[in-house]
């Protein structure tokens, strides 16, 4: 009992691919903006943009984003609940297996093996490893909770606990399919019961991949690098519920104006709107953490990250809800102005909360105090955020300008634009965002030459399991 | 019993359970264990330190 320690090992795997992954992700999805730029660069079918794309979304929502929910839920849960990880053996099967499923998702999105869900692409097979692998990560949290020396379940835990509970009921129902052989498999919905079901599923992907699962992350790495507890933990559970109750039934914005009943779209579009008071109650408890310390921003690029995180996220969920208004997803959907409100969330919320956790994680994994060099972070702290910055400007500026060309008629009733001439106009848009992508990309970079040298000539630490503050008597 | 009265039922039931869970976040008999709750990532120093801690080439000692 005495000498009883963490289960870093699964921690530090994943932290170190959470790395890897994000820089494989974004140089994809780099790759894939050059594309759209100069067209040439589609030399193959197997590199073709089609292809590329599902990749790039697969990559950086599941591979780095996923690796690093791992990550910061295996070390939350052990440190709060102050219990080593539940069922070990299971753990590393999850390392192992999420390795798995990545592969083969790079192997055979570029051979064209697709099933046509968007953020669901991967074929039966993949998908039934993905559940073997999804089940074994809900058992060792659970676990966990259940073994916990603690009487209360931190918050960041009810989170990442939404979060595993739900992307397990949505893979689930939205993965029902047929195979008619090894590669290739049919939904078994049809029409626009088909098209609600992807958008139920892709909307929550949304809101319990990307959205609980870092806000988990948030509820536990903002209080621990401020050095001081979350702002409002009451404000904390009514927005753990309020987001809960809310987020199942806005998946319907995403099929404005189309076969999906009236009624639907509406009740989509008001949910949405609701969204926003949880989101921003989030935000606020975030952000609020840091008051009395604000001095600490200044010195901290951790930090830095990670309220600039929270400022994104507040600003992407205030333009989500705006844009789910049906008069203006007439004019927004089908433009870029939806891929930038994705990258504000993406890259501006979900890659800098990761970011920061990691800074925060990886030297810890070594027995270090801090990474090799917090000057290298403040670097990749602002070329990241002029890197978004460019991405999502450029594509507001050219979304807009797309939603009004192709609406523009002539008083005769015909249009004004061929498509053609809307694409021709996007041009110089697409190429800052190519700018912005690379920006973004090289700061990830420079943060793999951080970590090697954090772990170069560095032995792998465990830290011990103490007994809870309360228990000690 | 139709199955809308049955959707509107699950519906209200969701909003009134909402609303309770509000209600008790808000209460002052929550507000304690909220405090405990609140300090649990503090609970210890998770910065390293060798004498308790375990290196190894392997890391992982716990079975």
């Amino acid at each position: 009992m005495q000498s009883q320690t963490y289960n870093y090992k699964v921690v530090r795997q994943f932290a170190i691919m959470t790395v890897v992954w994000g820089i494989v992700g974004m140089l994809v999805g780099v790759i894939a903006a050059a594309q759209l730029v100069w067209p040439e660069l589609n030399v193959a079918e197997w590199l073709h943009f089609g292809r590329l794309r599902p990749l790039h979304t697969n990559a950086v929502i599941f591979a780095f984003g996923g690796c690093a929910l791992f990550a910061t839920s295996y070390y939350c849960v052990q440190r709060t609940c102050h219990t080593p990880l539940f069922a070990p053996g299971l753990a590393a099967f999850t390392f192992w297996g999420w390795q798995l499923v990545i592969l083969l998702a790079a192997i055979t999105l570029p051979l064209g093996y697709t099933s046509g869900k968007e953020y669901a692409e991967l074929e039966w097979p993949i998908d039934i490893l993905i559940t073997l692998v999804w089940v074994s990560y809900a058992l060792v949290f659970f676990g966990t909770v259940a073994t916990r020396k603690t009487t209360h379940i931190y918050v960041a835990n009810w989170f990442y606990g939404a979060f595993i509970l739900t992307v397990a009921l949505l893979h689930l129902v939205n993965s029902a399919e047929v195979p008619v052989s090894l590669t290739k498999s049919y939904s078994a919905y049809a029409g626009v019961q088909d098209a609600m079901i992807q958008w139920w599923y892709g909307h929550n992907a949304v809101g319990f991949f990307l959205t609980a699962g870092f806000l988990g992350m948030m509820y536990y790495f903002v209080p621990k690098q401020a050095g001081r507890p979350v702002y409002s933990y009451r404000l904390s559970v009514v927005h753990f519920w309020a987001l809960i109750f809310t987020y199942m039934w806005a998946g319907p914005h995403h099929l404005h104006y189309t076969a999906l009943p009236d009624w639907t779209q509406s009740i989509g579009m008001v949910f949405s709107l609701i969204l926003l008071a949880p989101s921003w109650g989030g935000m606020i408890n975030g952000i609020m953490t840091l008051s009395g310390a604000w001095h600490k921003l200044r010195t901290d690029p951790i930090l830095k990250f990670l309220i600039t995180s929270l400022s994104f996220y507040g600003m992407s969920t205030f333009e989500g809800p705006m844009m789910s208004i049906k008069t203006v997803n007439a004019l927004s959907h089908y433009t870029d102005w939806t891929v930038g409100h994705v990258h504000s969330g993406a890259l501006g919320w979900v890659a800098m909360v990761s970011i920061g956790a990691m800074y925060y994680l990886i030297p810890r994994m070594y027995g270090k105090t801090e990474m090799y060099s917090t000057k290298l972070i403040t670097t990749h702290f602002w070329i990241a955020t002029i890197g978004i910055v460019l991405y999502i400007a450029s594509m507001w500026i050219s979304g807009v300008m797309q939603g009004l060309m192709w609406r523009a008629t002539n008083p005769d009733g015909t249009l004004t634009y061929s498509f053609v001439e809307s694409v021709k106009a996007s041009y110089p848009f697409w190429t800052i965002r190519v700018v912005g992508g690379l920006l973004f990309l090289l700061g990830m970079v420079i943060m793999f030459y951080n970590m090697v040298k954090t772990i170069a000539g560095q032995k792998a630490y465990d830290a011990p399991v103490l007994a809870p503050a309360g228990a000690h008597a | 019993m139709e199955i809308n009265d049955a959707r509107i039922v699950v519906t209200v039931l969701g909003f009134v359970c909402f609303i309770a869970i509000s209600l008790w976040a808000y209460s002052k008999r929550a507000s304690k264990g909220f405090e405990e709750a609140a300090l649990l990532p503090f609970g210890e120093d998770d910065l390293p330190s060798p004498a308790t801690g375990r290196q190894t080439k392997e890391g992982n000692q716990n079975g």
